[in-house]
């Protein structure tokens, strides 16, 4: 799985907003020469040293983020290097220091505040629904609060009921917040810059997987348009819609699919919030099909959304209903075989696509 | 440090030595009885106005509580931040809030402090450094330690004030904030208007521990008690702890001991509280404790005590006209302060 997402997008230049090259933004880079594959771990942590080199005003925290490295080593080495004000060990109070980072950032700076897992993120729920995404309403536009918040997502590491979950939709329902989570390399490397620019609150989801992958890294790539889904693979058949640890299932459908000659389109959303319509819409309004993949469970989820959003805009080109691939309706089980079972496959993504077909 | 008041307190705990020295910078006693007396007819019009349903949602009163606004933002400079509570009206105006934006505010006009979009509970000023208006209790503690945090990093030798109630206190957020300001030294006074009830539920059955400030001491943060009916304790209590906060003595708690006049909200028939205690505190009215000692040390001349009540009056008649006078959002604009930066179609 690790070389499909970290493969390139081999249709980037789709005019879908793949890619931003504004050089104004200023933000420093990797270095000139050929694509280098580096792990999206390593792609999170060049981010994160980019940002504090480039702006004062960026400073770090969260639990085990500076002497430990980061629960999943993205922040290792950053404190020996920026020192302890700048990257923040914090206490084990996930409303206290996001509150914090929200104040932060309304004073001025620029906070990546790190939570372990999105589980955990529920202690700070209260901050980030009822502060962050709001103040900017109930102040009458005078307090935008620009932070950035980063956790882990989804199952696949044994890691059970507590660990485990994929709850992205969740933010994603509120008006106010930017829900993005980059699935490749690229954007492991190239939304955090995007995202630290963005003057409202952006929720940045990285699926707990993906951390060891690998891809490349081009070296002319640039901060990504945090509004736009990214169109991955050309197809004309179907379109198969996913995102963070769904993506690579998702390819990997598409490609046992071209052996059967069944073209997949597969779309990246990306940005969970606000939702890339125009990029959903054209993809489907050719395909007259669609699968969305979703490791959320099924009822009220993500995938929900991205389903009725599809069959509203495009009712009259579709030729089969809005299929969708979600997790069982379960809190994630520790074995492996049952969590597996739990999770979206690629043989229910070519089954389901198959079925849209009729083939 | 101790009080005639009535209440379930324990002893406080002591004041760190410092907080005993004189205090440096002290406005004249007039005009902190002035600045009460400002919010006590503003809040009075207030409540009149919702009767008349000019005002509505939740309006939540802080009669009787003026001394500690007044007394701590009085030792504030001008370019300290507060974050208060949603009974921040009088927060709000001593901060430089115009008594005219604030009623617009309540009127839900687009004159108002926060264009409308808050109301009562929400009152903005960020030119004035004023955030909030904040209305989940103790949600707004972390905001307050951050803010301070940005003025650390960035080298801005200056306090930041967070006022909460004594409910505040059974949060979680209570706690996290207090060890975060804690545990970095971060520059924030917080102070607990300790009005012993969180709406109906008194302070006696809601904390195994009464003595508040032993809560925050447990976090290595200094702290103490000060009558909260006494505009001029407040103020100097309040200028000490500023003063050492200033100096980079990291967070201090201070405990102002109060009471409303009026029940929690105009939802409110307030029937937990006997009108004994009620009555009782109403003799410890902070603009009467005041008027009166100045009354008896001859200075305060009578006609000016009227003065002051009349200037007061005409303030809220000028901010009331304003509220009037201010104009409706259109409907058109309501998706209007969701993102700073709107997508692109």
């Amino acid at each position: 799985m690790s070389d499909l997402i970290g493969a390139p997008p081999s249709t980037a230049a789709d005019g879908s907003g793949e890619r931003s090259h504004d050089p104004s933004r200023g933000r420093t880079g990797d270095g000139g020469g050929a694509a280098e594959r580096i792990t999206y771990r390593e792609a999170l942590r060049r981010a994160h040293r980019a940002a504090l080199t480039d702006d004062p005003r960026v400073i770090v925290m969260g639990e085990d983020v500076a002497d430990y490295g980061g629960t999943y080593a993205v922040t290792k080495g950053l404190y020996e290097e920026f020192g302890r004000e700048r990257v923040r060990n914090t206490p084990l109070s996930e409303s206290g220091f996001v509150g914090a980072g929200i104040g932060a950032a309304l004073g001025g700076l620029r906070p990546i505040v790190e939570v372990m897992t999105v589980n955990f993120s529920l202690l700070a729920m209260d901050q980030i629904v009822n502060t962050a995404a709001t103040l900017l309403h109930m102040s009458g536009g005078q307090l935008n609060v620009p932070i950035v918040i980063r956790m882990a997502t989804g199952a696949g590491r044994q890691l059970a009921a507590q660990h485990s979950h994929s709850l992205e939709g969740w933010y994603a329902h509120v008006p106010g917040l930017r829900v993005v989570a980059p699935a490749t390399v690229a954007d492991a490397r190239w939304m955090l810059p995007a995202a630290l620019e963005d003057p409202d609150p952006v929720i940045l989801f990285e699926h707990a997987t993906l951390y060891g992958s690998s891809g490349d890294l081009a070296p002319d790539d640039g901060p990504v348009d945090l509004d736009r889904a990214a169109v991955r693979r050309r197809g004309e058949h179907v379109t198969l819609i996913a995102w963070a640890g769904t993506l690579g299932k998702a390819i990997a459908a598409a490609e046992e699919l071209a052996g059967d000659g069944i073209e997949a389109e597969v779309i990246d959303l990306r940005t969970l919030r606000p939702l890339d319509d125009a990029t959903l819409t054209a993809s489907v309004a050719t395909t007259g099909r669609a699968v969305v993949v979703d490791e959320g469970w099924r009822s009220v989820g993500l995938g929900a959304e991205v389903a009725a959003r599809i069959t509203e805009a495009c009712f009259y080109h579709l030729d089969a209903p809005v299929a969708r691939i979600c997790a069982a309706e379960v809190p994630i089980p520790y074995p492996a075989h049952l969590e597996q079972a739990a999770l979206p496959q690629v043989p229910d993504i070519v089954a389901a696509a198959r079925a849209t077909i009729g083939r | 440090m101790t009080t005639t008041t009535p209440g379930p307190w324990a002893v406080p705990t002591r004041p760190p030595v410092w907080a005993s020295r004189p205090s440096a910078s002290a406005r004249p006693p007039i005009d902190l009885l002035a600045d009460m007396i400002r919010i006590r007819v503003l809040e009075e019009r207030c409540a009149e106005l919702y009767q008349q349903t000019k005002i509505r949602g939740f309006l939540h009163l802080a009669i009787g509580e003026e001394a500690v606004p007044v007394g701590v933002i009085s030792a504030l400079h001008d370019d300290e931040a507060v974050v208060a509570t949603y009974r921040e009206h009088g927060h709000a105006l001593i901060k430089g809030v115009g008594a005219g934006p604030i009623m617009a505010e309540m009127y839900g006009r687009a004159e108002g402090c926060s264009g409308g979009r808050g109301g009562s509970m929400h009152l903005f000023d960020v030119g004035r450094r004023f955030y909030g208006g904040n209305a989940i209790v103790g949600g707004h503690l972390p905001v307050a330690v951050g803010l301070a945090i940005a003025d650390q990093v960035l080298d801005h030798r200056r306090a930041t004030v967070c006022f909460f109630g004594e409910g505040a206190m059974a949060e979680g957020e209570f706690h996290e904030a207090m060890n975060l300001a804690a545990l970095w030294k971060v520059p924030v006074l917080f102070v607990c208007e300790n009005n012993l009830y969180a709406m109906g539920t008194s302070l006696r059955s809601s904390e195994s521990e009464t003595n508040l400030t032993v809560k925050a001491a447990a976090y290595n943060v200094p702290s103490w008690s000060v009558d909260g009916m006494d505009v001029v304790e407040v103020e100097a209590a309040a200028t000490r702890a500023l003063t050492a906060i200033r100096a980079g003595g990291g967070p201090v708690f201070l405990e102002a001991r109060t009471y409303r006049f009026r029940a929690h909200s105009m939802f409110d028939p307030d029937l937990y509280r006997p009108k004994a205690e009620i009555e009782a505190w109403r003799e410890r009215d902070p603009i009467a404790v005041l008027a009166d000692r100045l009354a008896a040390a001859d200075d305060l001349d009578p006609t000016l005590l009227d003065e002051l009540w009349a200037r007061a009056a005409a303030e809220v008649d000028e901010a009331v006209a304003f509220a009037e006078a201010g104009t409706l959002e259109p409907v058109e604009d309501l998706t209007r302060h969701v993102y700073r930066r709107e997508v692109a179609p």
